[in-house]
């Protein structure tokens, strides 16, 4: 809501800038969005009167005017407007000016014929479109008749005037008007706020002879209107459109302008109905039945529920509640009896109604956060006093009530010691008295207990603790000390899930990985891809996007969108690792179990390609060293295992393991197929994932010492061909069962299988390393051992020794 | 010529030619013409026979220390030759060190990662646990019990992405204080607790906006915690992630989980207060939303506000690294651009 500074000055005297005012009620009220003058950057405007004017010869629209600007010879300004006429008062642009949007203004020459300055529109001068009257939206401005040639346009249109925008939070439904932000400000400056009372002349008949309501209290606590008769419908005064305009509303009528002016003031929507168009003298106030039709007062065309409130007369809705009233019974230059209504309408109705069908209006908005239920009455008084004094409006006696639930203003007690408990402070009973006395609270009190009541505006506060803010805020957040917690001591660690997460994410950096974040919410297609157990998708309700409707299952396919995105960027070489959630859910029940997993992802090449290094491309290998590396930082407790496995769809059938734990699956290591690569776009790649919660779940092994031997190793080397299907493992296996007692290691250094070796087989070559911690080795100890297990190889596995 | 004129004449030629010598093949030479069995001196010593039982030793002593001088020669001209090889050596071997070292592979942990690394650290350091509580939560722990009943107007404040009606992914890491409060166990000590965690909101990604995002939520409940405590815990917070120039001001707001509700901002970085573009003028930039646990949320988790207060806040890493680096774009974080990730290599 913007608020002006001028208006607030007339009932308060502060000695602050605007800017220090919304400073101020920024640091203790509500927030302010800006602060903005009109006539900021804006120069040489003045008030010009059109003396003389003729059709511009070569041109069908233009006009040459002869325009006083109080100086001694007028000038001669070309205009397009259609609406400019002699005799007007209007915004000229002298040269040299800045208009809106810091345009500069020069004498120009316009199809031959000089002109200098411009006459202006508002929108030329800063004004939203919005704000225009209707009838200067498509034309010139013309300014009051008594306005003097020459002076600067800005305090004609209240452009001097400082606007206060607030963003209002919920809970302060009572900052929507001046007389809320009144309130507060009184107590912010310490500063009494008198507000002027309505005094409405009642000359007409008594109006329950015309009007008759039939409310529904529970849908509208309170509904009341009154009748204002013989009303002449004209434009309002100018300090009521400018009031409107800087507030952000278009100026209409005096009617309908009154009605928002009181909604300004007093944060009370108000709707003025044109009673004659009212089919019969009785008012409804009822939900709408199921399909009922209503035009609103936008043209907009609505087919209502039972869960929308309506006012009907005898025959057909003629408003939706507290959102927006109807076309057919709305104001018109044609009416000549207005009946106003101010009401409180029940919020959670108006929230969803104005959610429903897409209205959310200021009346909605204040509805919905609740308004001033002792104010309702004195609303719709000064509405009708308005009425009368700018519309000549004769008001019928009295008020027509349908419903009339007020409730009590809340009684809240509270202590000294509790309030200086809570907040930390040293208050004495004479400041909290104080400052809840300025915000127009009672108090009462009674030892060091406070009674406390709260005027009903201010339907935010219902126990001590709201109590507390006020105090605190009106006090001053600055004033509060700066203390921490004391108390009993407590222990700070990380479990020990933390702590091997925050290990799983340094060991992967440490082989080369960068951390990713992905998106969790992905496409159905995507979250079912590199499942690692069978399960139910979990669908959001109402997504925003196809793309991110579906909970993962996975990781990788993140990881693969963001190569995607990386490669589409000629990123060639991404090495990612994510640590995430995914999510399971079993059939039959809502809610999915979540489970920790790590996954990483490489394309291109690891190790970049330097002047003295080249690149080498990411294969198989290089990732399931990775793996292995970081299986043994985490010490899982038993045999790390890699086992084909051809039958992951997502996967490339030869190029694909399943890596297991003593046995235990927990996850997966290879290519992915080429053509789930060509589905995301991206060149050849290499994952993992594992199930981390599996890896957190496992026993660990601790670290230890191991006697370092003084005693030398000897090495022997062994290179056979063995058959395509004999696989490394089983040969290693071999040569670590068979070894004997002094082999310490078995490391293979070279697969062949290139055209020197017999189709159907491979040549792999191992170094044996035999050391005696305990003494030297002989030659005969090792050669015996040695001949022992090459004798295996060749019976066991039929390897050929070279 | 006496065999003492001898030796010097043999000693002043011996200096001479070891001086001549040119490479450590010469010096070898010299070293076997000189000092060699059938060398010179050798001869020279063999003659001492003819010599006096009372010269004898004289001329003996000579001769040692003629020997003994040219072997030092040859020495010191032998390490001289080989220094010079050497030196020429290593002046072959010299590098342009100018040239790039070579690449290793590197990776770095994600921006948002290191800000939560920093409040976990911190937090731990004064005494708090760190939890992380479920992404796809209920309805009632995300809202309800959070003071945030069914068609509450803050529930349009936070769009949210139900899966079924009571099922929805959380909008805040606040569900966690219900979590933590309705198990905590007040006679083995205060609740301490940070929870970093990844939060969802029904929005269109844009610069400004993201579908994913990060909180850290934080609680602190005992008998006897303050507001002055929140705003102790909220500098030391500010002080911790941008220095300790940075002051904290709170501002009043709301939230339906706390009362009195706050928001904190800190002095603005682009200009240290002074007001700039980035600030909207005013000297200082919002960063978190906290304040006093309200008494409603306590009761619906099973402790009496009575007896049990404290506070609560909630901050947004997202933020603080689009804040702390300027990163103009929220969507950066989770497009794992390479570049991206590589621009924060600073470790500790």
């Amino acid at each position: 809501m913007k608020i002006s500074y001028n208006w607030i000055k007339e009932y308060l005297d502060l000695n602050v800038s605007p800017a220090d005012l919304a400073e101020k009620i920024e640091r203790t009220s509500v927030e302010v969005d800006g602060v903005t003058q009109p006539s900021a950057g804006l120069k040489k405007i003045v008030v010009g009167h059109v003396l003389a004017i003729e059709m511009h010869p070569d041109s069908d629209h233009l006009h040459i005017c002869q325009i006083d600007v109080g100086e001694d010879e007028p000038l001669q300004i070309v205009c397009g407007a259609p609406n400019i006429a002699k005799g007007q008062n209007v915004i000229v642009a002298l040269p040299g000016s800045r208009i809106a949007d810091n345009v500069k203004i020069k004498k120009s020459k316009m199809r031959g014929v000089p002109s200098a300055g411009m006459v202006c529109a508002l929108q030329e001068i800063g004004f939203s479109e919005d704000v225009v009257p209707k009838d200067y939206v498509d034309g010139i401005y013309v300014l009051p008749a008594d306005a003097t040639p020459g002076d600067d346009v800005y305090d004609y249109l209240g452009m001097n005037d400082s606007l206060i925008d607030l963003d209002v939070t919920p809970n302060r439904g009572d900052m929507l008007s001046l007389n809320g932000t009144l309130h507060d400000l009184a107590a912010i400056y310490d500063q009494p706020v008198e507000l002027d009372q309505p005094n409405v002349k009642e000359t007409g008949d008594a109006i329950d002879s015309e009007l008759t309501l039939h409310v529904d209290a529970d849908l509208a606590p309170q509904y009341r209107m009154r009748l204002v008769k013989q009303v002449k419908i004209a434009p309002s005064p100018m300090w009521l459109q400018i009031r409107l305009w800087n507030a952000g509303y278009r100026p209409i009528n005096n009617v309908v302008d009154i009605t928002n002016y009181i909604m300004l003031k007093y944060g009370q929507p108000l709707h003025a109905f044109d009673y004659d168009k009212f089919d019969g003298q009785d008012v409804y106030v009822r939900t709408a039945t199921p399909g009922e039709p209503l035009t609103t007062l936008d043209e907009g065309e609505h087919e209502l529920t039972d869960q929308d409130i309506v006012i009907a007369d005898s025959n057909r809705p003629i408003g939706l509640a507290g959102v927006m009233g109807g076309l057919d019974a709305s104001i018109t230059d044609q009416t000549k009896t207005v009946a106003i209504e101010a009401a409180v309408f029940e919020h959670d109705h108006i929230r969803k109604a104005a959610q429903r069908h897409h209205l959310h209006t200021d009346a909605s908005q204040r509805f919905e956060r609740g308004v001033n239920q002792a104010g309702v009455q004195d609303a719709l008084d000064a509405a009708a006093q308005m009425m009368n004094e700018l519309a000549d409006g004769a008001v019928q006696t009295g008020t027509a009530v349908g419903s009339d639930n007020e409730p009590e203003p809340a009684v809240i007690t509270i202590t000294m010691s509790h309030i200086n408990a809570v907040l930390g402070t040293d208050l004495t009973q004479d400041q909290v008295t104080h400052i809840l006395e300025s915000l127009g609270f009672t108090v009462v009190a009674s030892g060091e207990s406070l009674t406390v009541t709260v005027p009903i505006r201010r339907n935010d506060i219902h126990i001590p603790a709201d109590l507390l803010e006020e105090v605190a805020r009106i006090y001053g957040y600055d004033e509060l000390p700066t203390t921490l917690p004391t108390g009993r001591m407590t222990m700070g660690t990380l479990t020990a899930a933390q702590k091997l997460m925050r290990a799983t994410r340094h060991s992967l950096e440490g082989l080369g990985l960068n951390q990713a974040i992905s998106y969790a919410l992905t496409t159905e297609d995507k979250a079912k891809m590199f499942t690692m157990q069978a399960s139910e998708t979990t669908k959001l309700a109402w997504p925003m996007s196809v793309d991110h409707a579906v909970l993962r299952m996975n990781v990788i396919t993140g990881l693969l969108d963001d190569i995607a995105y990386n490669t589409a960027r000629k990123v060639k070489d991404v090495a990612l690792y994510e640590q995430g959630r995914v999510f399971y859910r079993e059939d039959g029940t809502d809610r999915p179990s979540e489970e920790e997993h790590i996954a990483g992802a490489i394309t291109g090449t690891l190790m970049p390609a330097g002047w003295n290094q080249p690149a080498q491309a990411v294969d198989f290998f290089q990732m399931k060293g990775i793996v292995e590396a970081y299986l043994q930082d985490m010490a899982v407790n038993g045999d790390v295992s890699f086992v084909a496995n051809a039958d992951m769809p997502e996967m490339h059938p030869g190029r694909t393991a399943d890596v297991l734990v003593h046995g235990h699956r927990i996850g997966f290591i290879g290519q992915i197929h080429p053509s789930i690569a060509k589905q995301f776009k991206i060149g050849a790649t290499y994952v993992f994932e594992l199930n981390l919660q599996a890896i957190i779940d496992m026993p660990k092994q601790e670290n230890q010492y191991d006697l370092i031997s003084r005693y030398p190793a000897i090495t022997r080397d062994i290179a056979m061909l063995v058959s395509d299907e004999t696989t490394n493992e089983e040969i290693v296996a071999l040569i670590e069962k068979r070894g004997g007692a002094y082999l310490q290691s078995v490391k293979l250094f070279d697969v062949y299988d290139g055209v020197k070796v017999p189709k159907g087989k491979k040549s792999l070559a191992y170094t044996l390393t035999y050391q005696d911690k305990k003494g030297t080795l002989v030659d005969d100890d090792v050669n015996q051992a040695f001949d022992k297990v090459t004798k295996r190889l060749q019976d066991d596995l039929n390897a050929e020794i070279r | 010529m006496s065999l003492k004129d001898k030796l010097d004449e043999l000693q002043k030629r011996g200096l001479d030619e070891i001086k001549k010598s040119n490479d450590l093949k010469d010096v070898n030479q010299v070293r076997v013409n000189l000092l060699g069995k059938k060398g010179p001196i050798t001869e020279v010593l063999r003659g001492m026979r003819d010599l006096d039982a009372e010269e004898r030793p004289k001329v003996g002593a000579f001769a040692n220390k003629v020997r003994d001088d040219l072997t030092a020669a040859l020495e010191g001209r032998r390490e001289e030759l080989e220094r010079a090889v050497l030196n020429a050596r290593l002046a072959n071997e010299a590098l342009d060190v100018t040239l790039p070292g070579t690449p290793v592979a590197k990776g770095e942990p994600h921006v948002i990662q290191q800000i939560i690394d920093q409040i976990e650290d911190l937090f731990l350091g004064m005494g708090y646990q760190v939890l992380s509580g479920p992404e796809v939560e209920e309805d009632k722990y995300n809202f309800e019990m959070m003071n945030i009943p069914k068609n509450h107007p803050a529930r349009d404040m936070q769009d949210t992405f139900y899966i079924t009606k009571e099922i929805l992914m959380r909008t805040q890491t606040s569900p966690m204080q219900a979590r933590t409060l309705e198990k905590h166990d007040f006679s083995q000590g205060p609740l301490k607790m940070i929870s970093p965690g990844v939060v969802y909101r029904r929005d269109t990604d844009d610069p400004t906006h993201s579908h994913q995002f990060h909180q850290v939520e934080g609680l602190v409940i005992d008998k006897h915690i303050t507001m002055a405590d929140l705003k102790g815990t909220l500098q030391v917070l500010a002080h911790e992630l941008f220095g300790d120039k940075f002051d904290v001001r709170l501002r009043p707001s709301y939230f339906p989980f706390t009362e009195p509700s706050v928001e904190a901002d800190i002095t603005c970085f682009n200009c240290g207060g002074k007001g700039c573009g980035v600030c909207k003028n005013t000297g200082w930039i919002e960063v978190l939303g906290a304040g006093m646990v309200h008494p409603n949320v306590l009761k619906m988790a099973g402790v009496d506000p009575d007896v049990y207060g404290g506070f609560a806040f909630g901050v947004g890493p997202d933020r603080f690294a689009m804040l702390k680096y300027g990163v103009d774009d929220i969507r950066n974080f989770y497009l794992n651009d390479v570049r991206f990730l590589k621009q924060f290599t600073k470790k500790g």
